[in-house]
């Protein structure tokens, strides 16, 4: 699905933030980038939809080399690809439908856009997309008007009005509370079942990686150190990460979430359901 | 298992496949800025007509354009070769008489403000001082430079004195004001810790308040003089001195390579105070 | 601050020495300027002029009481011409500041080598010369009129607006304008989408601003003959018709007042 060679970005600064880093990345899985800050997961997120231009490397998804497409290919490029941010980035003066009616930008002329005359299915996807992260009474309110919780919601929303291929998420929950985190790190999972996206999930708490990704990559200094199943992450392993701390508290938890898998759904049969 | 149960918690959505069975909406409009559809009617249609009066009430006299558009182009060839030597001496003193009631205006205008403002700030000021205070500040806001230098004019003749007299008024109202609503924004805790050492109202005035306000004070006083300068080019056409006067002739005489002179050592003198005094500021504040 | 050592023992001085010497020096320097420039501008002033100014004053005071009421007739006309310049003088400085400010913020240029300099100059001499001063240009050019009224409103107009908007165009939150180009968006998307809807309350109240001020600036354009109820203005103080003028600056303050507390309302019911 996505697959990345030897990618490299070293900033204008001369601060190298990825080093020849090689990812690939199935459909419909789910992975979870951890790493300290300033280990690159950001940039490594950016780069794939080229908001940040890459020094050196390939990036393909599918059959599609992305960082040798034109700007017209590029924009094509970005529908496939929804993104969604760690401050929700949604445009705060606008209601609730445009932001969610702004993930179809990639789709339709700009006189359709500048009208707000979207197409019928594409407002009908976005009511549809609206009741199921559950905000379907806030259509018309202003994206300031909403909580966090809210607005990350609509951010996801806004990303699967794409009709992506796979989601680039950059630290959903940094903003968020503990319980609220959790809700949004669960939709997240089920939308991506749901619709059979993969996901790139930049994620500061190690806790709630593990929780909800089937496979972690750990990031330092722009180097991937790892890359495994949740469970790998022992003390050792997160200290190569991160660097020297007490790790045993998160390892014992881990334990107890790991008890219960996280139920991954049955992708067909959901998609079926759709 | 049910959908979207991860981890055996209850999920936002009991049931996606509901969202099957739905059907949403294929129709939206953004709500609009005035919710009522009478009152939105009523606003658009007097915009236009506004516009449609408003707009076919200005008289174009074509003729008189055309011959406007070749003095136009004279007065840009003016720009191109500005004559700054065949007038030169009125210019000269046009621009001396601008920048020295400028500077005289400005340095009364702000000890006269001083006192206004601190009479004008609710804070420290007793009852009847703020109100005359501030109907001092009302009154030299509300009157225009211009007016203001056709009454001076009136009073005492044509020349610089009035243009300067003008000036000091105005700087009243604009720092003044400023300076007062200054003192109403300090910090309380600092004037209380003052006034809790047993000081007296000036001592209080001196070290809670003046410490507080003067780098914002001296600041204004530059931003102040910069303004002055410009409204000095403008009061001459009244009378009251300055290079605007010596424009005002220029352009009588139809002599617009020397109006195009005057006009770009305007602009280059306004550029130059305005950095300059944007420099101190940032140095002082 | 200094601590200076004396027979007597330390004494402490907020300056050191050398500050406080710089420091008067100063001061000096701007009281010699004052007296210098005050000589210099005084030199040709015929003194008896100043000193019966209070019974000049006394004396205009008495003509110009009490205002000519009658006038008003003659009034409501230029009144009416004074609004149109400054509503009409505003909306072209909008239509022409907006695409100036998008050329001269940084994040929206097409080019900051390029483009910026020449927008951020279109500011800067818009900005540098009065409302009057562009009138007086202009109805040297296009002969006297609202017209001539309506362009120098607009052409002073233009640097309030794009150098206000610019910064608020440079301020606005770059992540929401990152969010909408990842969605694929063009840019002239971008712009509508990502950019239009953050800088609309600026905006609003910056025109609004300016429409009032323009209001006050219009109502003494008639001076130089640019229109409006200036010319009443002039041809009363010409003709020595003081009961007239008071009548004038009655009305013009009027307005003013109406003008400023339309457009604080209309501003406050916007954000």
């Amino acid at each position: 699905m996505l697959r990345l060679e030897s990618l490299t970005k070293r900033y204008r600064t001369g601060d190298l933030a990825l080093s020849a880093v090689s990812l690939e990345i199935p459909a419909g899985q789910v992975v979870g980038l951890i790493g300290p800050s300033g280990a690159g997961k950001s940039t490594l997120i950016r780069c794939v939809n080229r908001l940040v231009e890459p020094t050196s490397g390939r990036i393909w998804l599918g059959d599609l080399e992305v960082t040798r497409l034109g700007r017209g290919g590029l924009r094509r490029a970005r529908r496939r690809m929804g993104m969604i941010f760690q401050e929700y980035a949604l445009v705060e003066r606008l209601t609730v439908m445009e932001n969610l009616l702004s993930g179809r930008l990639g789709y339709v002329s700009f006189w359709r856009s500048l009208a707000r005359r979207f197409p019928p299915d594409d407002i009908r996807n976005a009511f549809r997309l609206l009741d199921r992260v559950g905000l379907m009474e806030h259509a018309d309110k202003r994206a300031d008007a909403l909580s966090g919780g809210q607005r990350q919601r609509v951010g996801i929303a806004r990303a699967l009005a794409q009709d992506p291929d796979i989601l680039l998420v950059d630290e959903p929950t940094a903003s968020l509370d503990p319980k609220t985190s959790r809700q949004i790190m669960r939709l997240l999972r089920e939308v991506c079942a749901e619709q059979g996206l993969a996901a790139i999930v930049n994620i500061h708490d190690v806790v709630l990686a593990q929780q909800f990704m089937i496979r972690i990559v750990g990031l330092r200094a722009g180097v991937v150190v790892y890359d495994g199943p949740p469970d790998g992450l022992t003390p050792e392993v997160l200290t190569e990460i991160y660097g020297e701390e007490d790790w045993t508290g998160t390892g014992e938890q881990t334990d107890v979430d790991r008890s219960a898998p996280p139920g991954l759904p049955d992708t067909d049969e959901l998609v079926g359901a759709l | 298992m049910r959908v979207g149960d991860v981890n055996g918690e209850p999920s936002i959505v009991e049931d996606a496949s509901r969202f099957a069975a739905v059907i949403y909406p294929s129709h939206w409009r953004r709500p609009p800025l005035i919710a009522d559809v009478r009152l939105r009617w009523a606003i658009s249609l007097g915009v236009v007509l506004y516009l449609v009066v408003g707009i076919g009430a200005v008289e174009v006299n074509w003729g008189r354009l055309s011959e406007g558009w070749e003095r136009g182009l004279r007065f840009l060839g003016g720009f191109a070769q500005p004559d700054f030597v065949s007038r030169w001496d009125d210019i000269r003193e046009g621009l001396l008489e601008s920048l020295t009631m400028t500077l005289t205006a400005t340095v009364v205008g702000v000890m006269i403000s001083i006192p206004v403002g601190i009479g004008a700030a609710r804070n420290i000021a007793t009852s009847p001082v703020y109100l005359a205070c501030r109907a001092l500040i009302a009154l030299s806001r509300s009157l225009q430079e211009i007016i203001v230098a056709i009454l001076f004019v009136a009073m005492v003749g044509f020349g610089p004195l009035a243009g300067f007299l003008t000036l000091a008024f105005a700087t009243i109202g604009f720092l003044a004001k400023l300076l007062a609503e200054d003192i109403e924004d300090i910090d309380a805790a600092q004037v209380e810790a003052i006034r809790a050492t047993g000081a007296g109202w000036w001592q209080v005035l001196d070290y809670g308040i003046r410490s507080q306000v003067t780098p914002r004070l001296i600041g204004l006083s530059l931003y102040r003089l910069d303004i002055n300068f410009r409204e000095s080019a403008v009061i001459g056409i009244v009378g009251a001195g300055g290079v605007g006067a010596t424009l005002n002739t220029a352009l009588d005489r139809y002599e617009y390579d020397s109006a195009a002179a005057i006009l770009i050592l305007i602009i280059a003198i306004v550029l130059v105070t305005e950095y300059v005094s944007g420099w101190v500021r940032a140095r002082v504040q | 601050m200094a601590i200076r050592q004396t027979p007597e023992g330390p004494i402490w001085r907020k300056r050191t020495g050398l500050a406080s010497v710089a420091l008067w020096c100063g001061w000096l320097a701007l009281v010699l300027l004052f007296v210098v420039a005050w000589e210099a501008m005084t030199r040709n002033q015929i003194w008896a002029f100043v000193w019966d100014a209070p019974e000049q004053a006394a004396d205009l005071i008495d003509r110009m009481v009490p205002p000519r009421w009658s006038y008003m007739d003659q009034l409501w006309a230029p009144l009416w011409d004074t609004i149109n310049i400054a509503t009409l003088g505003t909306l072209m400085a909008i239509l022409l500041a907006v695409p100036v400010a998008f050329m001269a913020a940084r994040n929206t240029t097409p080019s900051v080598l390029f483009v910026r300099p020449v927008a951020i100059f279109i500011i800067v001499a818009s900005r540098s010369v009065n409302a009057l001063i562009w009138a007086l240009l202009l109805v040297a050019i296009l002969g006297p009129g609202l017209l001539a009224g309506i362009i120098a409103i607009a052409l002073r107009s233009i640097g309030f607006i794009g150098k206000l908007l610019y910064e608020a165009i440079e301020e606005i939150d770059p992540r929401q304008v990152e969010a909408v180009r990842a969605t694929g968006a063009g840019p002239a998307q971008v712009l509508d989408f990502g950019i239009v809807p953050q800088i609309m309350p600026a905006f609003a109240g910056i025109t609004l601003f300016r429409w009032d001020i323009n209001i006050r600036e219009s109502t003494v354009l008639g001076l130089v003959g640019a229109g409006g109820i200036g010319l009443q203005l002039k041809a009363s103080v010409d003709g020595l018709a003081w009961p007239q003028v008071t009548l004038i600056f009655i009305v013009i303050l009027a307005t003013v007042i109406l003008s400023e507390w339309v457009s604080a309302r209309v501003r406050a019911a916007l954000t």
